[in-house]
């Protein structure tokens, strides 16, 4: 499954990239892959801008504005001008997480 | 640690608990063991440390049942802490968890035959996706659940497994500089993780990923449905009303004759947004849940209006006609938009993206429906024509 093409945020520096593999680690949705010693991005619209990769990576190479993709939420935050929270509770994929 | 507490969160009446609220808290030293899903304990060199039971009996399964249905889930915790399954050793992996009960009973009944020590962090009852993204599941709570834990005594590797999906809310190198254990990320379903464990801390492609089958869609649907069935009581009374306002008064059998075939096709939305959108998701035409909503929709309300028993004369009426098929299909949209909020594939971007226009669009559909409603009591009327 796949939603909007081009719209995720994320960016990745080969620059600063040591090629650890952690981002390939915690990518719930397989965006990276390895070539040669560095990371690249795969697959740019699977990307859920969840922010694990750049959470993990030791040296700051990977940015990607991460939120909750949830409607209600974001409706919620364009009303009040804050940031959208989720306030789901226990919601989301229930069986996924473990 | 010569007793344990285990503390028993409740929410403060007035507002959402928070961590420096006094918690009352039990006292079990010795073997009085509160928790029906405790088994006894086991020693350790840091002290003695309750055993979980594997196998989830009746009332964990009445639990589980409760959280796909209703709100219950919220205040549905277990006692963050330490943990062991089966009999650990100091060679035992740590497996950590989130102190949801839903998501803490999905890793424990994983566990049976396997010896490990379980470190539940306080997540205020949250599952493990939410908490990362809420920042309840952190690098900060981790490292003071190691440290207060004692893992150093605990054990003698300087590994912990963490479900792969708290790791939007941990930086593995910073609980490493601060603890000296190495984060290791395991499957995203506690059903991988006796084959991960097994494997020796190794992960297939498919253990990393999430997927979204008709299974992971079908039980999310009843609190897509619930929480728009709340609403339709409100437009239940909207619709009866409008048909039921006589220049003279208020008309009850007016206003259920007229209101009738709209009271059924208020349902059809729910239906087509809530449940159909979620299940079909794949199949649906378009990447957008506004388009996929919309279509199925209009497809749900183009059956409907052939079978709605409409005992009146509106069945024939352009104005009416044309205020359901710009609501109806539209309200459908906006529900199937809500369910961006559970799958794990829809990102912050995109459904902002989506909002900017989906937002006018239904604004401008609710007035023109309802100024056409209006249109159609004026006519009704003789006020017009
Ligand atoms: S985590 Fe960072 S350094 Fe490691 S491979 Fe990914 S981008 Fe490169
Ligand atoms: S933000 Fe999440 S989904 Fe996107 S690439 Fe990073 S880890 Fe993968």
């Amino acid at each position: 499954m796949r939603y909007l093409a081009n719209a995720a945020t994320l960016g990745l520096s080969a620059e600063k990239c040591v090629g650890c593999g952690m981002c390939l680690e915690v990518c719930p949705h397989d965006v990276f892959t390895l070539e040669g010693k560095k990371a690249v991005i795969r697959d740019l619209d699977a990307c859920m801008e969840c922010g694990a990769c750049a959470k993990n990576c030791p040296v700051g190479a990977v940015s990607v504005r991460s939120g909750v993709g949830c409607a209600s939420a974001i409706i919620k935050g364009m009303l009040t001008g804050g940031e959208p929270t989720c306030d789901c509770g226990g919601k989301g994929g229930a069986d996924n997480c473990c | 640690m010569s007793e344990i507490k285990l503390a028993f969160k409740k929410p403060a009446p007035d507002g959402p608990p928070s961590a420096c609220c006094a918690q009352p808290s039990v006292d079990i030293s010795g073997p009085r063991l509160p928790q029906p899903w405790l088994a006894g304990f086991v020693n350790s060199p840091a002290g003695p440390v309750p055993r979980i039971s594997t196998v989830l009996d009746r009332g964990d399964q009445w639990g589980r049942f409760k959280c796909r249905v209703s709100s219950y889930r919220d205040d549905y915790t277990v006692p963050p802490g330490l943990y062991a399954a089966g009999d650990p050793d100091g060679g035992s992996e740590v497996v950590a968890s989130a102190n949801y009960k839903f998501s803490f009973d999905m890793l424990r009944r994983q566990l049976k035959g396997i010896n490990a020590w379980v470190l539940v962090l306080d997540t205020k009852g949250i599952n493990v996706w939410c908490a990362a993204g809420k920042g309840s599941f952190s690098t900060g709570e981790l490292i003071n659940r190691i440290t207060s834990a004692n893992l150093k005594e605990l054990v003698g590797h300087r590994r912990i497994v963490l479900p792969q999906l708290g790791a939007p809310g941990v930086s593995a190198h910073e609980v490493k500089r601060a603890t000296g254990f190495r984060v290791h990320y395991g499957p995203v379903r506690a059903s991988d993780l006796p084959d991960y464990l097994g494997a020796g801390l190794a992960a297939t492609k498919k253990m990393r990923t999430v997927g979204f089958t008709f299974m992971d869609r079908l039980v999310l649907t009843p609190m897509e449905i619930i929480p728009m069935m709340k609403k339709y009581p409100l437009y239940a009374l909207f619709i009866l009303a409008a048909f039921g306002l006589e220049p003279s008064g208020i008309l009850f059998r007016d206003a259920f004759r007229g209101g009738f075939p709209f009271l059924l096709l208020g349902l059809v939305p729910v239906l087509s947004g809530a449940f159909l959108t979620p299940l079909l998701l794949p199949y649906i035409p378009f990447r957008s849940f506004a388009v996929k909503g919309w279509i199925m929709g209009a497809a749900s309300l183009y059956l409907s209006m052939r079978f709605i028993p409409w005992r009146s004369a509106a069945r024939t009426n352009g104005l009416l006609l044309a205020a359901c098929w710009l609501f109806f299909p539209m309200a459908s949209s906006y529900i199937a938009l809500q369910f961006t909020g559970s799958t794990p594939f829809t990102g912050m971007s995109g459904v902002k993206k989506e909002l900017k226009t989906a937002i006018p669009v239904y604004l401008a559909s609710v007035l023109i429906s309802a100024a056409l409603l209006v249109l159609y009591k004026l006519a009704l009327w003789r006020f017009l024509i």
